[in-house]
């Protein structure tokens, strides 16, 4: 008994002291990232001031971001649109004067990310078994093919779409190129982590029955990692649809163009217009994927 | 005839497998029995060429197998059919299309794709399954299928090879007695009935002494003992699996997954009858 209790007495102190220094980690890791937050903000300017003028005339100085607030609630109010009870059917449509255009390029911008997935999907797929470093051939290859998805999904889609513009013109073929490209990089880098984390006994399996790669691939892989994939092409077609009604900006297609001519034009309420049609037809298409995501994971137990 | 010669595989310091010279006459069934890590199963990855060896050769009926590269190879892997202790098959695929990838190594790139076998092949894993016994699970998912079921289901894609040797490695150091039973007298009736060679990793010496009609053992890479299961001995029993220098008795009826182990005498007097 009286060694039970001192073995006990003994871890008693043993966990205090991992406590203790448990704590102490704890406490100097906090200092350390409110530092780092610190310190980043006084980089970016939030402490910065400005000269600015009263009302009454008198001049102060004042931090930036202080100053600047009022003029974002300024910006927000020229958008919105003058709507009255009594005429707001002709309030309306001269809030959505140019709905007729916008519906074709919201279809076009939609179709552009439609495109843009299915690109995205084929390229990523394919290169996502031999980056995998658990699948690929061969060590060069799987880090060829990792620098190459790095580098097109780096690049930011707005840099390819100009890129494509110049290239092939204004439209949404430089559009769908742009995102797709965008799309692959960025599908077979998630694509290839669910490869890296599938079961490998299973193609130890194909192999021995004298299966090659491809079969292994086939055969051991592909049955794996199918929901993940589905579930990550659907995320991906929300988020095309996001960069594709934007990339018009620089002349890639769908409703980016619009959204310059309106802030060009300084036409604050056709921008609000624009705003609302982007946020209504996301929310329905997020809605629509989440619907079709969760039926298909149902379903794709059944594929292979 | 398998014939390995000098075979050795280093993992860095280690020798896993350490100039194996042994024969393997055509039809038998082989157990390899031997302690945890003794290289029992590194031994058939060699001959199935899952891994390279370090130094040695291999040979099948004079063939040199060590050599062989592309597509022989993958033709010499499907000729002797691999079981796994963990069964290795595709969980989310059903239990035929499981059994058909024993006929990978004939298959084209476009049937790949496509997941298509010919209707040969789809008879001959049908009859294998029906052999087996598990025809009426032939469209489950294999996944959803018990221990044994699945080591069945391996078996039946070993079969679909039309292999000359099998290897099995721990085939039944996962299942409960009564499967592990199933499995070890379908290995046993293939190996009768079909004149397939059987190699057979085996931890357990009484399903060893019951099934084989050789027992090889291996300590630390090396073969230490060769010949009947009669002739295994209390002395060399200790031998193979002795701590070295401490007092050490092996008790056969403790380690056994056989559901009659008094009885391994009167069932091997019945399969030599």
């Amino acid at each position: 008994m009286t060694d039970l209790s001192l073995a006990i007495r003994n871890f008693e102190t043993d966990y205090a002291d991992a406590r203790k220094s448990a704590r102490r980690v704890q406490a100097v890791s906090t200092l350390l990232f409110l530092g780092a937050v610190l310190f980043s903000a006084y980089v970016g300017g939030f402490f910065a001031f400005t000269d600015v003028t009263l009302p009454s005339g008198e001049r102060v100085s004042m931090l930036k971001i202080w100053a600047g607030l009022p003029r974002l609630g300024e910006y927000l109010e020229k958008t919105i649109p003058t709507l009255r009870f009594a005429t707001l059917g002709s309030d309306l449509a001269e809030w959505f004067w140019r709905w007729e255009t916008w519906l074709r390029l919201l279809w076009e911008t939609i179709l552009i990310a439609y495109a843009a997935t299915v690109l995205g999907v084929f390229g990523g797929f394919l290169l996502s078994f031999l980056a995998a470093r658990n699948l690929s051939p061969g060590r060069p290859v799987s880090v060829v093919v990792r620098r190459y998805l790095e580098i097109i999904r780096t690049v930011p889609e707005m840099v390819w779409a100009l890129i494509f513009v110049f290239c092939f013109g204004v439209g949404p073929l430089a559009g769908v190129l742009a995102i797709g490209l965008h799309a692959t990089g960025s599908l077979g880098k998630l694509y290839s982590e669910a490869n890296e984390n599938i079961d490998m006994r299973p193609l130890d399996g194909i192999k021995a029955s004298g299966g090659n790669w491809f079969q292994q691939m086939r055969y051991g892989a592909v049955p794996q990692v199918i929901p993940n994939v589905i579930s990550y092409t659907l995320l991906r077609f929300e988020i095309n649809v996001r960069s594709s009604s934007i990339i018009g900006y620089v002349g890639a297609g769908g409703l980016g163009q619009e959204i310059r001519t309106a802030m060009s034009l300084q036409e604050y309420t056709d921008l609000s217009a624009l705003f609302v049609i982007i946020l209504f037809s996301m929310t329905v298409i997020d809605f629509l994927s989440e619907r079709l995501r969760h039926r298909i994971i149902g379903i794709s137990e059944h594929w292979t | 005839m398998l014939e390995l010669y000098s075979l050795k595989k280093s993992f860095g310091q280690v020798n896993a497998v350490d100039d194996v010279t042994v024969t393997i006459e055509a039809g038998q069934m082989v157990g390899i029995i031997g302690r945890s890590g003794a290289g029992k199963s590194t031994l058939l990855r060699l001959v199935n060429r899952l891994i390279e060896p370090t130094n040695g050769s291999i040979l099948f009926n004079g063939r040199d197998i060590t050599k062989l590269w592309g597509r022989d190879l993958r033709l010499w892997r499907a000729s002797c059919a691999m079981i796994f202790q963990q069964f290795n098959l595709v969980e989310r695929m059903d239990v035929l299309t499981n059994v058909l990838i024993g006929r990978v190594a004939h298959q084209g790139p476009l049937s790949t794709v496509a997941r298509r076998f010919r209707e040969e092949e789809r008879a001959l894993a049908v009859q294998a399954l029906d052999r087996l016994d598990l025809l009426s699970q032939a469209l489950q998912k294999a996944g959803t299928l018990s221990g044994g079921q699945q080591q069945r289901v391996a078996i039946a894609k070993a079969l679909v090879q039309r292999p000359e040797i099998m290897l099995a490695d721990e085939p039944i150091a996962s299942l409960d007695p009564a499967n592990a039973t199933r499995v070890m007298d379908a290995l046993r009736k293939i190996n009768r009935e079909d004149g397939i060679t059987v190699l057979v990793n085996l931890h357990t010496l009484d399903t060893a002494r019951t099934y084989c009609d050789r027992i090889i053992a291996m300590r630390a890479g090396r073969i230490v003992f060769e010949g009947l299961p009669a002739e295994l001995t209390r002395e060399r029993l200790q031998a193979i699996y002795g701590i070295d220098g401490s007092d050490f008795e092996l008790d056969e009826s403790v380690t056994s997954t056989a559901i009659a182990p008094l009885t391994t005498s009167q069932s091997r007097q019945k399969t030599m009858a």
